[in-house]
This record gives structure tokens, C-alpha cells and sequence, in this order.
């Protein structure tokens, strides 16, 4: 078993695993902030009547949420060269988890701004209201609400996706593992540890999540 | 250039075939033990006792926690260490079975959850036993609930089986990684890897879809 379990190279590799963990976190901040922007835009042609806008933003949601991001990452990994375009493999990694989570949070945003009830929308018609004053001051507010707990969920599955990103030789947390593992032979130390600091962001993440889902703060505004 | 690296590709297209087996292999095998395992582990995360429930939840807190290839490398390189030699086929399959069991499990224990009280009281009062109750009468209500993220979960973990190439096993993914070094291509073998990919997963997707939309009237 592992009674031989080895603290003192675990303690010797920690300055490379704290690497990783700011590294991964970096990623992860790039990472949703992109994939945010990515989202709201391909939600927005999605859901806008022009065919030129919504037919690309379907096929674009539909093809990232039916492959695995794994494929996805070889595909920009393998096939930017290919176009003869040249980017480093962190760019690369950060190109796919934003073109991968932007459709995730694009079908986030979408589900947010169907739940409003059709009502409100014909009461904001009658009103007099246009459609970007009826998207700003009633669909808008009331889908923040609803949006928010699915979005910090996928701030964490994304956190754990770019463990993927070690595998085309981003130097990130589970890259840190995997180095460790090469130079002393000492798997279970490193990945254990690895999967240490990942609950440690996970718990993190996962209290702020709770707590902004408790408080449903962003539902009580308006 | 392009349409001699195209001409190869087809030459080889068998060993894609047998990727695209070996992927659908793995992915039904841990659907139906996932469903099987998660099915028990939710009953005991909504069960009365404690211990039970709380050991569960350490359980899903430790999966949901890290991320899949972390968990596969655990079991592929921690297992000899202990003298269980895995070999990676196996230690996909129970990788899979670890990790998709859990997701499962939250979702049945979500079900069951939203089932209300007055049920289950109704139910012991008309003499049923626990065992009884969980059987006939809240679980055929949740499976309505269930049903939908289930279906949902199916495609994630359909996705997830790409994983399982980093520890050799010849799965779609793998293939292209083989393939890639050979035909340089990317672009080419890739979108052939993601298309075998969505031939299985969108079908998935849409009855996901369909299934929301049914059972949300």
C-alpha cells in the first residue's frame, strides 16, 4: 500500500506544483473571461432572427457540445500548422477552452433568457417598448438571476478541463504532476498531490458558487 | 499535397473503423455500469443514514473535484504500485466507471430529492415497506425528473471516453494521435476524428433535448 508514501520529494517539488497552480489558475481566469465574451456573442446571433447570423452560431454550439474537447485541442493543436499559422501551445490551449466553453455558456445564457416568461415580454410590447429597451429593462435582469449558478459551474468544469491542456505540453498543474512522475518515478506522490491542489480550487470555487446560489443576490436587484 | 494525404487517409479509414469500435465499446459498457452504480449510490446518498449519505458525498466530492485525467493517471499508475496490475483497457473501463457513476449518482439523488414528503409518508402508511416505497412509488416519479440530465450525462460521458487515450488505449482519439504523426494533416484527420464523434453524440443530444422538452409539460 503506500506505506512508503514520500513527503520529503513532495515537499522538494512544491515550488513546481505552486507553479502550476498559479499557471492553471491564469489559464482558467483567460480561459472564462474569452469564453464569456465568446458566449454572449454566439448567444446573441443565435437568438437573433437573421438567418446569416443564427444558421453559423448553430452549427458552431452544435459541433463544439457534440465532440470532445480533447478532439477539439488536437484539432487546433494539430491543424493551425497545417493553415501554416504558428501559436504557442498556451495560446493554442486557451483558443480551444474558450471556443469550447463559449458554446456551453452561450446555451447557458440562452436557457436564461427563455425562462422569461412570455408574459412579461407582451406586457413590455404593450408598453411600448422596443426590443433593446424590452431586452435590457425586462428580459435582461430577470435571466441574470437564472444565469449566474449554471455560469459558475462551468467556470469549474472549465478549471478541470484545463487539465487537458498538459497534454500538449502546457505547463500547467497537471503538467507539474506529470514532470514529477518522469524525473523521480513517483506517480502516486504527484498525481495524488495534483488531485490535492485541484480539490483545493474546486472547494473554492464550489463555495462561492453555493454561496452566490443562496443568496441569489444578482435576483433580488431588481 | 492535400488530395494525396487525402487518398491515404481513405486507404486507412478502416483503422478509424476500429477506433470508432473500440470508443463505442467503451462508452457502452460504462453507461450501463455507471447507470447501475450510480442508480445505487444516489439511493444511498438520499437514504436516512448519516454515515451512508456523507461517505457517498466524500465520494462524488473527490470525482467531481479533480479533473478526469488526473483521475485516470491515479488509477493507471497507483493500482502496480499496490500489485494490481490493470491493464489500460480496464483501467479506462473502471476510470469510467469511478468518475460517471458519481455524476449519476447526484442526478438520481437530485430526482429523488425533488419528490415530495407527503409521498414517501403516504406510501409507509399504506403499509409498504422502505424497499417498497423507493420501488414503486418515488422512483417512477423521479425517473421523470432524472430522465432529461441523464440522457444529458450520456453525451458527456460519451466525450469523456476520449480521455481514456492518454493511457493508450486505441480508442477514435488515439487513432488520430497515430494517424496524425503519420499523415501530417491535422486539420484533415481531425475533422474525420470529430465527425465519427458527432455521429454518435448528436443523436444522443437531440433526444436530450427532446426528452426536456416532453417531460417539462
Amino acid at each position: 500500500m503506500l506505506t512508503d508514501f514520500n513527503f520529503r520529494v513532495i515537499w522538494e517539488y512544491m515550488p513546481l506544483f505552486l507553479t502550476g497552480v498559479r499557471a492553471t489558475a491564469f489559464i482558467a481566469a483567460v480561459s472564462i473571461t474569452l469564453a464569456l465574451i465568446t458566449g454572449i456573442i454566439a448567444c446573441a446571433c443565435r437568438i437573433s432572427g437573421i438567418k446569416i447570423l443564427k444558421y453559423p452560431a448553430i452549427a458552431y454550439i452544435e459541433l463544439i457540445r457534440s465532440t470532445p474537447l480533447l478532439v477539439q485541442i488536437y484539432f487546433l493543436y494539430f491543424g493551425l500548422p497545417t493553415l501554416g499559422v504558428r501559436v504557442p501551445e498556451l495560446q493554442t490551449g486557451i483558443l480551444a477552452l474558450m471556443l469550447n466553453s463559449g458554446a456551453y455558456i452561450a446555451e447557458i445564457i440562452r436557457a436564461g433568457i427563455n425562462s422569461v416568461d412570455e408574459g412579461h415580454i407582451e406586457a413590455g410590447i404593450s408598453s411600448g417598448l422596443n426590443y433593446v429597451q424590452r431586452m435590457r429593462f425586462i428580459i435582461l435582469p430577470q435571466a441574470l438571476g437564472v444565469t449566474i449558478p449554471p455560469l459558475l459551474g462551468q467556470n469549474i468544469v472549465l478549471v478541470k478541463d484545463s487539465a487537458l491542456l498538459s497534454l500538449i505540453s502546457v505547463v500547467e498543474l497537471t503538467r507539474s504532476g506529470q514532470t514529477m512522475t518522469s524525473e523521480r518515478f513517483m506517480p502516486a506522490e504527484a498525481f495524488l498531490t495534483v488531485a490535492f491542489f485541484y480539490m483545493c480550487i474546486y472547494f473554492c470555487l464550489k463555495t462561492f458558487a453555493d454561496w452566490s446560489q443562496r443568496k441569489l443576490i444578482f435576483r433580488e436587484v431588481y | 499535397m492535400m488530395a494525396f494525404y487525402f487518398g491515404q487517409l481513405v486507404e486507412i479509414f478502416p483503422f478509424f473503423l476500429k477506433g470508432l469500435w473500440m470508443t463505442s465499446k467503451i462508452a457502452f459498457i460504462s453507461l450501463v455500469s455507471c447507470t447501475l452504480i450510480g442508480l445505487v449510490l444516489g439511493i444511498f446518498r438520499s437514504s436516512n443514514s448519516i454515515i451512508l449519505r456523507h461517505l457517498v458525498g466524500v465520494y462524488v466530492a473527490f470525482v467531481r473535484g479533480t479533473p478526469f485525467v488526473v483521475q485516470i493517471f491515479i488509477i493507471f499508475f497507483i493500482f502496480p504500485e499496490w500489485g494490481i496490475q490493470l491493464e489500460a483497457f480496464s483501467a479506462a473501463l473502471l476510470a469510467m466507471a469511478i468518475m460517471g457513476s458519481a455524476f449519476i449518482c447526484e442526478i438520481v439523488a437530485g430526482g429523488i430529492a425533488a419528490i415530495p414528503k407527503g409521498q414517501w409518508e403516504a406510501a409507509a402508511s399504506s403499509g409498504l415497506t422502505n424497499l417498497q416505497q423507493l420501488r414503486l412509488i418515488v422512483i417512477p416519479q423521479a425517473m421523470k425528473i432524472i430522465l432529461p440530465p441523464l440522457v444529458g450525462q450520456y453525451v458527456l460521458l460519451i466525450k469523456d471516453t476520449s480521455v481514456v487515450s492518454v493511457i493508450g488505449v486505441m480508442d477514435l482519439t488515439r487513432v488520430g494521435w497515430v494517424t496524425v504523426v503519420r499523415i501530417p494533416e491535422g486539420l484533415m484527420v481531425f475533422t474525420l476524428v470529430g465527425a465519427l464523434y458527432f455521429m454518435i453524440s448528436y443523436p444522443l443530444i437531440l433526444l436530450s433535448n427532446y426528452l426536456e422538452r416532453r417531460m417539462a409539460v
